[in-house]
């Protein structure tokens, strides 16, 4: 700011560019051990991280920018880009069985061993002195190793051939005592060939299923099919063309989308999806809007005593928290030792299947979103009530018209612009409300006949949601594709919103 | 409507009473049946709004402590309640710090400093926080799975990881203090830059200080979104030890093993502390949510 430099402003300048500089290497570590582990597009994500920030910190013209160069930071980290990775994720096939890179999937393929039957010897064990020596009988005597010292480590020793088997072998007992060690020994005998421990008794040559040929396919060999890689698929094939796993992770275009378009395991239960959380949406906005104006009109009643006590025992569903709100529907709505059936029994002698049958589970929920969501529409309702003009609504009253239309043409007008913003955002929300459909019915019950479990109860979100996480082998590539459709949907949601604020903005302040 | 008949007001208000009577009690009967069974016998049993035999082995049992039966058999606690709660507060107190003072920063700078893209940072802001983290879980478990290969400290089933996460969700609290920023009189930073003041001393000691009303309220908002949150905690978070309460409380209700009465305990126990916050911040609250989400 000024340019005297004083002995003070000099050693805190020091100070701080040497504070900067050291966040900026310990990012760029950072970014190095993420290229390194496999994760180059968080690792450039990182860097350019790291760039602004030694930018924006290390040079006096970005004064400004410091104030929200965390902020922005951390909504690009951890909000912006996942969506944008997830969606990228959409247009790649992974998931549990295409996790790893391609060269750790061959190597995977290269560490597996085989035992070739054919050489399996018994062996015999006897100890001598802190050691012991492994003996396999053969016809004409047999061979007996060097000295093992069975400690936990890998050993390799040789043996010779020898007229007699060992006086005194150990008891079977005490050798299955060292089995662990024993399996780490390797004993090459005269011939070259070397022994490892196949079976309790039994030693025997242990080779590589595949050995790598110079043209990237993997050559068997105990005489199984070769294996070639293929890097659309993600995976080895055999030679009738069939994926062995594991696979890599690989790029495959749309094919997550065709899969969701044209498969129609996937595509029927997608469009009952969907359609179910339009509608789940919808009736939750409708639903909790209807009932908290109602109420909220119902407090604004000058008559009305003992409005703070009522107030605060309406808003109570919104107090408690939310997750522990719905496991206790999920208790009482239980089909069998619920207490709700309980009382539909005693009085009508019912017993509805809340969780089995696709159509109540979908009013159970609707039932207890409109049970937790009203409160906020109440309190909102009430602050936007009071912005009413009384004497439009008496002036109203004065010309003979009701109480209902009085609501519909001055009341109900007047609230429902600045109210529109809030119950697109309400959508919206609802439209992705998966701690709902996962804590209360985790999507259940399945709809018949699926590729992938759907279900009856399931929105886009939680569909989602039990692809990448619960059932179904951690398909991230197909949720990813998914997630994207969503995205869509939102986005246009939040376009809306926004421009609907904006209006609601611009009116205001021409008023 | 105007001129009113004083037996018709009287049956409007008898009318009123009862229909928000009736109402209430339907809102409540959820909370005075949990009331209930967390005192009643067993797990299973069925009974009256009032139980015939109350025990407090519920209640021991969701406070850690051994219970012992009547004939003799003691029972173990069936999950770490108190400790999950312990999670619960210890990552939502340091989230919403991180919170708070991200929001209350950035939202100074959007309010006060004119720099370049500031407006189309804010509305790029805005739409942002529309999008539900939802969409990211599937990225934020492979980030993290990344990470954890670094340092297991930012790992899957670190709460420092989970910090973070909650971290980026600041936007609509930077709307709502940039609201009450905007309110504040500007002849007072002007005086403050007159008399020769940064920026940044503008902020800690004039706007800072102005600020604790909104920043108590982002903050008590900020926690409670935290300790409710149930996707990004349940994907991040996999060990029993490591849970918070909103994945943890998941675990009573599991179809192979369903401990209604010992759940019904460990709900009251842990939701009646935030129910009590809330409902005491409420006013507070009301008015920030109504500020923040009107102000454009």
């Amino acid at each position: 700011m000024n340019n005297r430099q004083t002995p003070a402003s000099m050693t805190r300048k020091t100070v701080s560019i040497s504070a900067i500089s050291i966040a900026f290497i310990a990012m760029l570590y950072a970014v190095f051990s993420l290229y390194m582990t496999g994760q180059p597009m968080i690792a450039v994500l990182v860097l350019i991280v790291a760039v602004g920030f030694a930018i924006i910190y290390g040079n006096g013209r970005y004064y400004a920018q410091r104030f929200i160069f965390p902020g922005v930071a951390a909504i690009l980290l951890f909000i912006a880009f996942p969506v944008i990775y997830t969606i990228y994720l959409g247009f790649t096939n992974y998931s549990s069985f295409n996790l790893l890179s391609f060269e750790r999937v061959t190597e995977v393929h290269l560490s597996k061993r085989v035992v070739d039957k054919t050489s399996e010897r018994v062996f015999l064990l006897t100890r001598e002195g802190t050691g012991y020596r492994i003996f396999f009988k053969s016809d004409a005597g047999g061979f007996l190793s060097d000295r093992v010292a069975l400690l936990d480590g890998p050993e390799t020793v040789s043996a010779v051939a020898v007229d007699t088997p060992p006086a005194s072998p150990m008891a079977m007992k005490d050798v299955i005592k060292l089995r662990a060690p024993l399996g780490q020994v390797e004993v090459i005998l005269p011939d070259g060939t070397s022994l490892r421990n196949s079976g309790l008794r039994k030693f025997a040559s242990v080779q590589q299923e595949f050995q790598l040929s110079p043209n990237g396919q993997l050559v068997s060999n105990i005489g199984g099919p070769t294996l070639t890689p293929d890097h659309e698929l993600g995976f080895y094939v055999d030679e009738d063309g069939k994926t062995v796993v594991p696979g890599w992770r690989t790029n495959v275009g749309w094919d997550n989308f065709k899969r969701i378009f044209t498969s129609k395991g996937i595509r029927g239960p997608m469009l009952s999806i969907f359609a179910w959380t339009v509608t789940f949406a919808a009736a939750s906005v409708g639903l909790t809007f209807a009932v908290g104006l109602a109420l909220a009109m119902v407090l604004q009643w000058p008559h009305l005593r003992a409005k703070t006590a009522y107030r605060i025992l309406l808003i109570l569903p919104y107090a408690v928290p939310a997750f522990i709100s719905i496991l206790v529907f999920r208790g009482l709505f239980n089909q069998n030792f619920g207490e709700i059936n309980m009382i539909l029994e005693g009085l009508f002698g019912i017993r509805p299947a809340w969780f089995t049958d696709g159509g109540l589970a979908r009013l159970m929920l609707v039932i207890v979103n409109t049970w937790l969501g009203y409160p906020y529409m109440m309190l909102l309702s009430m602050g936007f009530l009071q912005s009413v003009p009384g004497d439009h609504k008496r002036a109203a009253s004065l010309e003979g018209a009701g109480a209902w239309l009085v609501f519909r043409k001055i009341t109900l007008p007047q609230i429902l612009p600045p109210f529109l913003p809030l119950l697109i955002a309400s959508f919206a929300f609802n439209f992705n409300n998966i701690v709902l459909i996962l804590l209360l019915t985790r999507g259940l019950p399945d709809i018949p006949g699926t590729i992938i479990p759907a279900g009856e109860t399931d929105i886009l979100g939680s569909f989602t949601f039990r692809i990448a996480f619960m059932d179904s082998g951690q398909q991230f590539g197909l949720a990813g594709a998914i997630t994207f459709l969503i995205f869509v949907v939102v986005a246009g949601l939040a376009y809306a919103n926004f421009v609907a604020m904006r209006r609601q903005a611009a009116k205001r302040s021409a008023q | 409507m105007i001129v009113e008949n004083p037996r018709v007001l009287r049956r409007q208000k008898i009318m009123a009473h009862g229909f928000l009577w009736v109402f209430i009690a339907l809102i409540m009967f959820p909370f005075l049946m949990v009331v209930s069974i967390s005192f009643r016998e067993g797990n299973f049993t069925t009974g009256n709004l009032f139980p015939t035999n109350p025990t407090l082995e519920h209640w021991y049992l969701a406070l850690g402590l051994d219970y012992t039966r009547a004939d003799g058999t003691v029972i173990k606690p069936p999950y770490p309640v108190l400790r999950w709660m312990w999670n619960s507060v210890k990552v939502g107190l340091i989230a919403s710090a991180g919170i708070v003072s991200l929001s209350t920063i950035s939202a100074y700078a959007f309010s006060r400093i004119r720099f370049r893209g500031r407006a189309a940072l804010l509305d790029s802001l805005f739409i942002i926080q529309m999008f539900p983290t939802t969409l990211a879980l599937v990225a934020l478990f492979a980030i993290f799975d990344g990470l954890g290969e670094i340092t297991p400290l930012l790992g899957i089933d670190s709460h420092w990881a989970l910090v973070l996460t909650y971290m980026s969700g600041i936007t609509l609290h930077i709307w709502t203090i940039k609201g009450y920023f905007d309110n504040l009189d500007p002849a007072m930073d002007k005086a403050a830059q007159i008399d020769g003041a940064s920026p940044w001393q503008t902020f800690r000691f004039i706007f800072l200080p102005l600020a604790v009303p909104i920043v108590v309220v982002v903050f008590v908002l900020s926690f409670i979104g935290v300790v409710n949150d149930y996707p990004i905690a349940s994907v991040l978070l996999r060990s029993e030890d490591s849970m918070t309460l909103a994945v943890g409380s998941r675990l009573y209700l599991n179809e192979f093993k369903y401990l209604w009465g010992d759940f019904a305990a460990a709900a009251i126990l842990s939701g009646l502390p935030i129910t009590v916050v809330f409902v005491i911040a409420q006013k507070y609250l009301v008015s920030g949510l109504s500020d923040g989400a009107v102000k454009g």
